[in-house]
């Protein structure tokens, strides 16, 4: 246990940095630097941690091609996973409510994928990685609207305990 | 339009005694207005058609003697006028003589010659079909069924295949899911029972072909996994649940095999697997793209799948053997949820076009393609068991349409459906 957490805080910093870049906003309240210093940052299982606020990576209609955006995002979580090779992730892809639902599963299953494909790309073993797909079963934001339909397409890299 | 579909109509009945029947009166009533001075041909084919309302079936459906006599006929009468196919007059309960035989007289003033009516005695009913006309009955018949909706159902088919000489499907049912339930109703949507309550989602609901079970896909342990359920023991067993996706269970035509989509080792391939599980599943594609949605061929010679590997979502079919899979549909940018008739001749399927979801069939053979709905969002169509009518999810009700476009009801539904299976004869 005390090796994880010295794994973690070896990264911490680097992924305070590249959490920094990312797009998706911190929650402010938590105060990255603060919970780094405390050594919980990288720890997935603490809410605070950037491990466990950035995990969503988004996807254009019918599209399951990891933007260049969420590098960063993928970066700091295949980091963590290639240091802590015991730790084992469930990526969990998700699509907008339309059309078929199996079609749309097959479709959150290529997003969670592609997302898997660039975590082992960077040194993450791939039997640390299990990937499924909710399809459009499991909406985030309901309605109708493009806005809605956006936040579904979606692919979650959820920590196993 | 109506005098094609009216010969199509007479086609159905086949080698009926009521097709004979009506072809042989048709013939007297042309006799009859040749007679009565200068009609041309095409005066007697409107003279005939308003008759009825253009080419459906009349009937005149008299409430049941007896209790729930009228509940009864009211039944067979939404049956009937849900087929598409029948033009129903409803009158009271007739008088019948001691003889048993009914006021002709009175019967000939319903306005159509074929009457259906009857009497209930405990879960029995005897009915007849006669003709006015003949003055005879074209069917009498006792049918017991301790359900009453049920029995009416039943008594429903028999006036639908003597009339059309086809099977009817009135006492079938059809399963659906709904965002955590799976329920399987009649085929009028009524009668509904809640099979699996769950705390996730369910889709996909596929009936074996003896009606006996459901296979399934339950979201519960946090990903797809596969289960059949027995429908009158409720046991449930997991027949597939192998690393990643488990999903779209199909029955192959004899009851042994499913065919799924899993994700075990690629990102989704068509397996068969055994239907009482197992742990070897056979892959039958083997491509890096999506394969999924497989359904077989009803003599099971292979199946169709929908897979995304020509670079949209499209139907294709292949042998069970694997080997090279051919394309098959080619109108609409995304083409999903394939079935085929029971009868192995069309292909059903929801069609996006114009960013619309619609219904579209397919000849097999034929190349004749057409949409029979207009969308916005109809997805996860099925045949009925006698392939007149095909079930589908629209915008998250029931509904059907006619195979050959003439007619569309929507179907009483709880929840939010999002996937839908007509069930099989049974009895």
């Amino acid at each position: 246990m005390s090796s994880r957490i010295a794994k973690t805080l070896a990264i911490a910093a680097i992924a305070a940095s590249l959490a920094a870049c990312s797009s998706t906003p911190l929650d402010g309240s938590a105060g990255a630097g603060d919970t780094s210093a405390s050594g919980a940052a990288m720890d997935p299982f603490n809410p605070n941690s950037p491990l466990a606020q950035q995990r969503s990576v988004y996807f254009a209609f019918d599209s399951y091609a990891v933007e260049p955006q969420y590098q960063p995002l993928v970066q700091m979580h295949a980091q963590y996973l290639a240091a802590n090779s015991q730790q084992r992730v469930r990526i969990e892809g998700n699509t907008d409510a339309r059309g078929s639902a199996e079609y749309n599963l097959a479709l959150g299953q290529r997003r969670s994928v592609a997302v898997g494909n660039q975590l082992v790309q960077q040194g993450v073993n791939g039997s640390q990685i299990e990937a499924v797909s909710f399809g459009k079963e499991r909406p985030k934001a309901s309605g109708n609207t493009e806005a809605a339909y956006a936040e579904n397409r979606r692919a979650d890299i959820n920590y196993l305990r | 339009m109506t005098a094609t579909l009216d010969n199509r109509g007479m086609r159905n009945t086949g080698q009926g005694r009521f097709a004979f029947m009506h072809r042989f009166f048709l013939f007297l009533a042309f006799v009859f207005f040749l007679q009565l001075g200068n009609f041309t041909q095409a005066q007697v084919q409107v003279a005939l058609q308003g008759s009825g309302t253009s080419n459906k079936f009349p009937v005149v459906i008299a409430d049941f003697a007896g209790p729930n006599g009228k509940e009864m006929a009211d039944i067979i009468s939404a049956d009937l006028i849900r087929s598409g196919q029948f033009e129903v007059t409803r009158t009271q309960a007739l008088t019948i003589d001691s003889n048993g035989t009914p006021n002709w007289a009175a019967l000939s003033n319903l306005g159509a010659t074929t009457v259906a009516y009857g009497s209930i005695s405990g879960s029995t009913a005897n009915f007849q079909l006669t003709d006015t006309a003949l003055k005879a009955p074209l069917e009498a018949k006792n049918i017991t069924e301790p359900q009453m909706r049920r029995l009416a159902h039943k008594v429903a088919d028999a006036i639908y295949e003597k009339m059309t000489g086809v099977r009817g499907i009135f006492a079938t049912r059809v399963a659906y899911a709904t965002g955590q339930q799976l329920v399987v109703a009649d085929a009028d949507g009524e009668n509904r029972k809640i099979i699996v309550n769950s705390p996730s989602s369910i889709i996909s609901p596929a009936w074996s072909p003896d009606g006996s079970k459901l296979a399934y896909v339950s979201f519960e342990t946090g990903k797809p996994v596969v289960y059949v359920q027995n429908l009158s023991t409720g046991s449930r067993q997991v027949v597939a649940n192998f690393k990643g996706n488990n999903s779209a269970p199909a029955w192959s035509p004899d009851g042994s095999q499913l065919a799924v989509a899993l994700s075990m080792n690629a990102l989704s391939n068509i397996y068969q697997i055994s239907a009482t599980g197992g742990s070897n599943p056979r892959r039958i594609t083997d491509s890096a793209e999506i394969d999924t949605e497989p359904f077989y061929f009803p003599n099971g010679s292979g199946i169709i799948f929908t897979s995304d590997r020509g670079g949209s979502a499209q139907i294709y079919r292949t042998g069970l053997g694997g080997g090279s899979a051919s394309r098959i549909t080619f109108n609409g940018s995304q083409n999903v949820s394939g079935k085929i008739s029971p009868d192995g001749t069309k292909l059903v399927y929801s069609s996006l076009r114009g960013g619309s979801y619609s219904i579209a069939q397919q000849g097999l053979g034929s190349g004749s393609d057409k949409t029979l709905t207009s969308g916005p969002n109809d997805l996860s169509p099925s045949f009925a068991p006698n392939g007149m009518q095909i079930l589908y999810v629209s915008s998250g009700g029931l509904s059907i349409v006619n195979t050959d476009g003439s007619f569309q009801a929507s179907i009483p539904s709880v929840g939010n459906v999002s996937s839908a299976a007509w069930g099989p004869f049974t009895d």
